[in-house]
């Protein structure tokens, strides 16, 4: 079998990657810009034997995937802002309860229905604070089809390793971007199988206590072992608990699992950042732009580059850092007021020697955009 | 099988109130599950947030405790993600019909079989006795201090008009029917309501002045009669109890098999 060429949208793609790493329920509701996700899969996930869904709302959506998760599926909603502001109290009960999922957020202009059909990246921070409570998430970017394929299965990988709902944010652009992609062929991308326990029937087991190594296996719910779910504080049975050293406990495990794991969860491009006198750092549709400028700088002989984030959270602090070290100018290209330009400032040593460029206006940033801001910061006037 | 051992008694004692109504209905739900003779493994209870909601977290099944009006909703992924598995789904009534309303009636409308106990205590116990959409005109809550103005759902006309293909309602006076009740909404393919009234009387027996919860039980007793007993036609206040919809229509997850199989035909 050969890798099979297809050209297609963005949200096909998530779909294409989605099935790819075996999902076999999803439940959504319609919202531009992320309505194909939901479309393609009420073609394709039957073809296969998944089930879909078109719930009642985004809300009764991430219900619905958390309790097909328990079954022992893997699942995925898909949304845009609005929506997703709905998802958040059910997200903190996905955290809160350690259920594998995957959300797709292909952000539009907002706030409130703002921009439907226009192009934002306003979510970034909901994504990291939107559910209430103190608590880590993970979420994944992407900026060209390739990367969505991936990130789309990184996503459900994660969420396997470390039973946690994983955030993929897309955008507009990216969503709706008819480009070529590879798929590839079954079994060349490796995939996180769901991690069961061994324990026997009979035997007592305790779905909340973690190994050693901080993972936790699961059981379906319909297999031998019967156990209590809950978004309340629980012990390692999964009944509910006000005990203050178990519930320090639980609430260090679900941020330390994945504070901790930074490092492997971090993933990133970096295009001509060795000699670099001046550091873009971008993610999504804005990546695309900056990287056409850098690309068109350097062969005029300017050191510029690129640090392209593919995770947001946790924030690759370190990552970050290092590559700013020795750069006397960063530049963030993102399209809001600046919500990882605020991370980058904390992470470098420096942080006057930060800037944002950016688009506020539903429209793609272009690179003469980028180009014009960077003028400005060295005073050359635009 | 002894009631005893469909309970997990390592999360006992309950949270629930001397004379809670809802003790009566997770006795009549575990005398059906043992007529039944159902198999614990294969059983999901699913549940959102309240006095009533806690029910899951009592009784040896796989259990979904979640959040607050959002139950008929986890439960329709467990369901459809795994059809062999029967699903109920306690609630409050609060739970049910003011934050989970839309669920309610859209999951009554999708007929996919689960059933729904409504268990109406026409109050919020859990936050302490605030008015519910069952609460009814003229009661008295800590909301609705000078009276409440509010009108309330007949649960059944709102399930039987949401297509629910199975409504019943019953109380906790009428143990015996109780559990006859559940064992058919259990057994019923399609989704099924079943409403039962419950005394909650630390907030609506008092500050309603009903009374203790052997008063408000015979108060059940006195104000419902079997549907179509004559009593009814002399007194159209009396609440009708038995079932009022028992029809066979086409099942959800059954249907989404229909639509595999056209889709791999493709
Ligand atoms: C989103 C949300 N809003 C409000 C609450 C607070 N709350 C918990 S239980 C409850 C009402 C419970 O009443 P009911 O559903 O009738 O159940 P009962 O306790 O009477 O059995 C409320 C308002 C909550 N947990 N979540
Ligand atoms: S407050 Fe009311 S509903 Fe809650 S346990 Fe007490 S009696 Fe039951
Ligand atoms: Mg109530």
């Amino acid at each position: 079998m050969h890798d099979a060429i297809k050209f297609i949208q963005g949200n096909e793609v998530c779909v294409e990657a989605a099935l790819y790493a075996g999902i076999n329920f999803f439940a959504g509701y319609p919202i531009t810009p992320s309505t194909e996700i939901a479309e393609q899969m009420a073609v394709r996930l039957p073809e296969t034997g998944g089930k879909f869904i078109q719930m009642e709302d985004e809300i009764s959506s991430m219900c619905a995937i958390i309790g097909a998760s328990l079954t022992g599926h893997k699942t995925m909603t898909a949304t845009s802002g609005p929506g997703f502001s709905l998802m958040q109290e059910a997200l903190g009960y996905a955290i809160m309860a350690e259920i594998p999922c995957v959300i797709v957020n292909v952000m539009r202009g907002g706030p409130s229905t703002g921009l439907p059909t226009h192009v934002g990246q306003g979510d970034v921070c909901q994504a990291r604070y939107g559910t209430h409570g103190d608590h880590a998430i993970v979420t994944l970017t992407a900026s060209n089809h390739h990367d969505i394929f991936r990130m789309t299965i990184e996503a459900f990988n994660i969420a396997e390793t470390y039973r946690t709902p994983v955030i993929l944010l897309l955008d507009e652009v990216t969503g709706h971007l008819r480009e070529k992609i590879e798929i590839p062929e079954p079994g060349k991308i490796p995939l996180t199988k769901r991690l069961r326990t061994a324990v026997k029937s009979g035997v007592d087991y305790h779905p909340y206590l973690p190994r050693e190594d901080g993972r936790l296996p699961m059981s379906d719910f319909g297999d031998i072992h019967r156990y209590n779910v809950t978004g309340l504080y629980h012990d390692m049975w999964g009944f509910p608990t006000d005990k203050p050293q178990i519930v320090y406990g639980l609430i260090r495990h679900l941020v330390d699992k994945i504070e901790n794991n930074t490092p492997k969860i971090t993933r990133f491009r970096k295009y001509y950042t060795k000699d670099a006198e001046t550091l873009f750092i971008s993610y999504g549709a804005s990546a695309r732009s900056t990287l056409h400028l850098v690309e068109n700088r350097r062969r005029r002989g300017e050191n510029v580059g690129l640090l392209e984030l593919q995770s947001l959270w946790p924030f690759p602090a370190d990552i970050v850092r290092e590559a700013c070290q020795h750069v006397p100018l960063v530049i963030v290209v993102e399209m809001n007021m600046g919500q990882i330009t605020k991370e980058v400032k904390l992470a470098v040593d420096d942080p006057k020697k930060v800037f944002l460029a950016n688009r506020i206006d539903g429209v793609l940033i272009t690179p003469t955009d980028i180009r014009n801001t960077l003028r400005v910061i060295q005073g050359k006037g635009v | 099988m002894a009631l005893k051992d469909y309970i997990r008694q390592r999360f006992f004692p309950h949270i629930w109130c001397p004379g809670c109504g809802h003790g009566i209905i997770l006795n009549g739900l575990l005398r059906a599950v043992d007529t039944m003779g159902l198999d614990k493994k294969n059983i999901v209870m699913v549940s959102g947030i309240g006095c009533s909601a806690r029910i899951s977290g009592y009784v040896d099944f796989h259990s979904l405790h979640t959040l607050h009006g959002r139950a008929l909703a986890f439960a329709t992924g467990v369901k459809l993600s795994k059809p062999e598995l029967n699903v109920i789904v306690p609630m409050g009534d609060g739970d049910a019909l003011a934050i989970g309303g839309n669920h309610f009636i859209h999951a009554a409308r999708r007929n996919i079989e689960m059933t729904a106990i409504v268990m109406n205590n026409r109050v919020y116990g859990m936050t302490g006795g605030q008015f519910s959409p069952l609460s009814g005109y003229g009661t008295m809550a800590t909301t609705v201090p000078y009276g409440n103005i509010d009108h309330d759902f007949d649960v059944v006309d709102l399930a039987t008009s949401a297509g629910a293909t199975f409504v019943a309602r019953t109380s906790t006076y009428h143990v015996h029917e109780l559990a006859e009740l559940i064992t058919k909404a259990i057994n019923h393919k399609g989704f099924s309501v079943l409403e039962v009234l419950t005394q909650c009387p630390t907030y609506f027996g008092r500050r309603n002045r009903i009374g203790d919860a052997s008063e408000m039980m015979e108060v059940y007793k006195k104000n419902t009669v079997r549907i179509g007993s004559k009593k009814k036609q002399e007194n159209p206040d009396l609440l009708e109890r038995g079932i009022f919809v028992q029809k066979e229509l086409p099942e959800y997850c059954r249907e989404y098999d229909n639509i595999i199989s056209k889709a791999r035909q493709k």
